[in-house]
């Protein structure tokens, strides 16, 4: 087959594409967008995506939650990062003291924490978690907040529960009680809509500190104590403390504390493969149907257009929501029905309309005279001739199925577990991402269907330019 | 005074593409007599729609050079801005028939009404009036006045073709171009249009400047013949000198190819092809097919040398016989 | 049967299309061809003129079956193929070859030259991988595009209209056959090239002994390359014979026109106003009764609304005019 080819060579076809603007900027993102799946699927293989997108065994409880990416601190606000320090590391900013006590089954704890905070936006959220080993009694504990110059705040009196407590300051009830009297302390009452933990432990010590409105975050350093009675000889305590910032990653995180990251980077491929699987075979089968068609014509046409004009007419979605309401789509699935539900489209009658058209060249009456059998034409000598023509509208139709796969995941349609741009979007929806004013959550998945849009879009416009003479610019 | 209704020097017409510059018309050189007719003779891609069009200035948007003198009446109208040559030169003085009579006409208007066009655009003529006179010239071609109402498709090849020549006389030009008039018609159609043609010319005294590429064609209008190859013309003569005695080699291998039916002469071919316009042959553009060409010849581009009474040939071989014509 | 007789046979050939003006109405035909017979000898050349709308185009795919006829008869080394189904007529596919007009269209642009001249033995298996190369080389000689390597790996749109037609010739030639079908074979070429085409299709055609149907609306090109020449008009063969006879004594007033209208580069051509006849050729859907070309005829008399009878003078030039009827 290698004496198959003709006017449409790879390398002249490339060239030519260079030659149009549209065509370099289709190029260069198309590229830009390879790269990007090519890197993703060998740094972070899909079974492990996978598992992180689901988010099992708490992989990522120690980020923020709805945090924007870390570059907005460069234009202008200085929003906090995460703060952590773990009493397994004594070092900068973390001391921990456990003595036996003689003669006793006791052991006296002492764990330090000490930070610099120096933002001026509060902490999202502060959570301790607890490693113990204890036998029958567990640990007593006492944690003690100090603010910059200024008094310790005793929190709360704490028991651990299990060897592996999570301990929610920002929600426990406890802790609020007592800060609540704090507030009072300071302002004269206890205020209406008390501050929540986590801004109350970071705010300037005045009037203030009333309202949220009106609280400021004091900068300087921090401490957090925790002193404890342990039992047993064996018992140990270690506690990492964090402080969720209001930033991190490259692309923030969602209400579930993922990395954005890896839904876009894995979007890329999934989306790629899903608009070119997509496009290609619908294309493909259409030109076959097509090709049948309008070479035969007679009865066989009239028989395959009726049908077509029939399916045309059927409503695509209202089939999409009736089949995603009896089985769980997933994208394999998804696609599939997508292909059947399109393949007899419009794209049959235009592809039909060409092979008319070439079906009056000259060469083809030619090969009846030298005994060329019907379905040697259509098989060698009229799909070769209508397949270049079909290549824009194949390239410039990817970005639709691409859309379209978003659109079914924001109405609930698509697979629930993939990491797709179309599921961070619906995720960002139902999480009032605009409402709440998260609006990279949104922004940063739009912005990689735009950039796919425009890649195939300019693509297959340069290439239609190629194809047709007629559009041609001279 | 001359007697010269047209004077073209030096015309130039270059066309910027992907592929580079094509060079269509490539300083050429004419003159043409009230009431002559030049033909205007060469292969298909030699530039001779291209001079056409660069003499009526209908041109498309990739111009690359556009240059040169073309006196209509002793003025030179390449110096008119577009709206002075659309009112006072296009189709009012001169006037142009194009290839493919079929397409010419709007299918979607009447014979009648389309006829009448230039007059309601270049004359600001009362409707009426314009009808009127597209009467009488549709009239003058042989078509009956019942087809003013008729829509293209209605009428003949030949008909339309006459149709197509009735609107570009219905101002009264002064000089007509045909580009290629018969192209599509059968020989019998053919011929009576050529009849018609010439009695038009003497009936209102019009100079044609006629182009094809059959050069049998070309005798029935022809008193002056210019032969058009790369976008130059190499040779202009009177057509009793051109038929019989034609000087460039291109011009005799021409007139060599023609198979004829009354002699029983058998028609030699050109070997080789015409050549790419964008990158014609150095020096002479013929002497790469040319059996009489020497050194000289594909390295210097000969000038137009003047052999007396008109007649001018760009070939080395004539530069002892003739002075040289800038 | 000897070799030289009744190679090719039409008897009362008729093409006529069925055109559906409306849902309801009854179709109207167009008669292309309405009624041509004439026999060709085996290595015989027989130019086919008429202008555009004559049915000489219609009668040539006919012949190679490219249609079926709607009536008469056409017999080839005498069988009869006027309704063998498409199975049937491999051997036939074989035995003939077309010359299309349009040398741009005629190629499959993504073949290479040489791909485009195996289609045919690759269809018809006709030798093994070794002898189908060495077939497209000796015919690619034949047409003289030498040197092979030159132009056998090319692509159609790398060669210029004339190599390309010789490209069409060569494949009409890679099964030898018989029978040969040129439609207008040069009217898309350069006139410098036209020549160099003829000649060479001469050439071919003489050497190797085929049987062949040129077919032009250009009277001039046929007197060099066919022994036979037919005049068609709206779907009839009008006048027939030996060409050099017909060409010196036409006899059918359409002839006479067609010559008359001809213009040779002469410069006293401009002074002269040609007698011919006005009018146009009638359409294939009502032609006018009897002889067609009756209305624009100089010479018509009243039993020209009945059809005229096809008449022989002498050796073998044969007339369909009442002009030459026996009275």
């Amino acid at each position: 087959m290698g004496s198959v080819g003709g006017e449409y060579r790879l390398k002249g076809i490339a060239k030519e594409l260079l030659t149009y603007k549209s065509g370099v900027f289709g190029i260069a993102f198309l590229v830009v967008l390879i790269s990007l799946s090519v890197y993703t699927i060998i740094a972070i293989p899909y079974g492990g995506a996978i598992d992180l997108w689901r988010g099992e065994g708490n992989v990522w409880i120690e980020n923020p939650r709805n945090a924007q990416p870390y570059w907005v601190n460069y234009f202008g606000p200085n929003l906090p990062e995460t703060i952590k320090r773990d009493s397994h590391q004594t070092g900068a900013g973390t001391v921990k003291v456990l003595i036996p006590i003689p003669q006793t089954n006791l052991k006296m704890l002492r764990i330090g924490f000490s930070f610099d905070y120096v933002y001026d936006a509060f902490p999202s959220e502060i959570n301790i978690f607890f490693s113990a080993r204890f036998n029958e009694s567990a640990p007593f504990l006492r944690i003690y907040w100090t603010k910059p110059g200024s008094t310790e705040i005793k929190l709360l009196d704490y028991i651990t529960r299990t060897a592996n407590d999570n301990f929610y300051l920002s929600i426990h009830p406890q802790v609020a009680a007592n800060i609540d009297s704090y507030i009072a302390g300071i302002v004269g009452e206890k205020p209406l809509a008390p501050l929540p933990v986590e801004q109350a432990l970071f705010a300037v010590e005045d009037q203030t500190i009333k309202s949220t409105t009106t609280a400021k975050p004091l900068k300087g350093t921090y401490k957090l104590v925790i002193d404890g009675t342990l039992f047993g000889e064996d018992s140990d305590l270690d506690a990492r403390v964090v402080i969720y910032g209001r930033i991190c990653g490259l692309a923030g995180t969602d209400h579930l504390r993922r990395d954005l990251t890896i839904a876009l980077l894995w979007g890329t491929p999934i989306a790629l493969s899903f608009g070119l699987t997509a496009s290609l075979t619908i294309s493909l089968l259409q030109l076959l149907i097509a090709t049948v068609s309008g070479y035969y014509g007679g009865k066989i046409d009239s028989l395959i257009q009726r049908f077509t004009e029939g399916y045309m007419i059927l409503p695509f979605l209202p089939f999409l929501i009736l089949i995603a309401t009896f089985y769980r789509l997933d994208i394999w699935i998804l696609l599939t029905v997508i292909i059947v539900l399109s393949v007899f489209g419009g794209g049959v009658k235009s592809t039909r309309a060409l092979v008319m058209q070439i079906k009056e060249y000259p060469y083809i009456e030619a090969a009846r005279a030298y005994g060329a059998s019907s379905k040697r034409i259509v098989l060698l000598y009229i799909i070769p001739k209508i397949l270049p023509p079909i290549v824009p509208s194949l390239i410039g139709s990817v970005p639709g199925y691409v859309f379209l796969e978003a659109a079914l995941s924001l109405l609930g349609l698509g697979d629930p577990y993939l990491p797709s741009w179309g599921k961070v979007i619906e995720d960002s929806y139902r999480g009032g991402a605009l409402y709440k004013g998260y609006y990279y959550w949104v922004t940063e998945p739009a912005l990689m269907l735009i950039l796919t849009a425009f890649a195939f879009s300019f693509l297959g416009f340069a290439l239609d330019k190629i194809v047709n003479p007629k559009l041609r610019e001279i | 005074m001359t007697d010269n209704i047209l004077e073209v020097r030096k015309l130039f017409l270059y066309y910027a593409t992907r592929k580079g510059t094509v060079k269509a018309v490539d300083s050429v050189s004419f003159d043409l007599k009230k009431g002559e007719t030049l033909a205007l003779v060469g292969e298909s891609g030699c530039g001779k729609s291209s001079m056409a069009k660069a003499v009526i200035r209908l041109l498309p948007r990739n111009i690359d050079k556009y240059d040169g003198e073309v006196l209509l009446e002793q003025q030179n109208i390449m110096e008119h801005d577009e709206t002075t040559f659309r009112k006072d030169v296009r189709w009012k003085k001169i006037s142009m028939a194009f290839q493919g009579a079929m397409n010419s006409l709007n299918p979607v208007l009447k014979v009648g009404y389309q006829v009448a066009e230039p007059l309601l655009i270049h004359e600001d003529m009362k409707k009426q009036e314009a009808l009127e006179k597209s009467i009488e010239s549709l009239r003058m071609v042989g078509i009956h006045e019942s087809f003013m109402e008729r829509y293209p498709f209605e009428l003949s090849g030949g008909m339309k073709q006459r149709a197509v020549i009735a609107m570009a006389l219905v101002t009264h030009p002064r000089i007509l171009i045909l580009d290629e008039p018969t192209s599509a018609l059968d020989v019998i159609t053919q011929a009576n249009i050529m009849n018609l043609l010439k009695k038009l010319k003497n009936e209102m005294g019009l100079s044609y400047i006629f182009i094809t590429h059959d050069i049998g064609l070309s005798s029935e209008l022809a008193d002056k013949v210019a032969v058009m190859y790369a976008g130059e013309v190499q040779e202009i003569a009177k057509a009793e000198a051109f038929y019989r005695k034609p000087t460039h080699p291109y011009s005799q291998k021409l007139m060599a190819s023609v198979p004829t039916l009354r002699t029983d002469k058998k028609p030699e071919f050109i070997p080789g092809a015409p050549p790419s316009l964008i990158s014609p042959p150095t020096g002479c553009r013929f002497h790469p097919r040319c059996p009489s060409a020497f050194d000289r010849c594909s390295k210097e581009n000969p000038p137009a040398f003047d052999l007396g009474s008109g007649h001018y040939v760009k070939c080395w071989w004539y530069e002892q016989s003739g002075e040289k014509n800038e | 049967m000897s070799e030289d007789e009744g190679f090719l046979s039409l008897e009362n050939l008729k093409k006529w299309f069925e055109l559906r003006k409306g849902l309801f109405s009854n179709p109207v035909h167009v008669r292309a061809v309405d009624g041509v017979s004439f026999d060709l000898k085996k290595g015989e050349a027989i130019s086919l003129v008429g202008e555009s709308g004559s049915g000489k185009t219609t009668l040539g795919k006919t012949i190679l079956r490219l249609y079926e006829p709607t009536e008469g008869r056409i017999t080839i080394k005498g069988k009869d193929i006027t309704h063998l189904d498409p199975d049937d007529l491999m051997w036939y596919r074989r035995e003939t070859s077309i010359v299309e007009q349009d040398p741009y269209g005629a190629l499959p642009s993504f073949f290479t030259i040489h791909r485009i001249l195996e289609e045919p033995l690759l269809i018809h298996k006709a030798g093994n991988r070794e002898e189908r190369i060495k077939r497209v080389h000796e015919v690619l000689e034949d047409v003289r595009l030498t040197p092979i390597e030159d132009f056998a790996p090319k692509y159609p749109h790398m060669l210029s209209g004339g190599q390309l037609q010789r490209v069409a010739i060569a494949r009409a030639l890679t099964l030898r056959p018989e029978l040969v079908v040129a439609d207008e074979p040069v009217s898309m070429l350069d006139a410098s090239v036209r020549i160099e085409i003829l000649t060479l299709l001469r050439e071919l055609q003489e050497r190797r002994r085929i049987s062949f149907i040129y077919i032009t609306h250009d009277l001039a090109t046929t007197k060099y390359f066919s022994e036979r020449l037919s005049i068609m008009y709206a779907g009839k063969i009008v006048e027939s014979g030996r060409m050099l006879e017909v060409l010196r004594n036409p006899l059918h007033p359409y002839t006479q026109a067609l010559l008359k209208a001809i213009p040779d580069p002469d410069p006293g051509n401009r002074k002269i106003l040609r007698d011919v006849p006005a009018g146009e050729p009638p359409n294939l859907i009502n032609p006018p009764p009897g002889c067609r070309f009756h209305p624009r005829c100089p010479y018509r008399m009243e039993v020209c609304v009945k059809d005229p009878p096809d008449i022989e003078q002498e050796g073998g030039h044969f007339v369909l005019c009442w002009l030459y009827g026996k009275k």
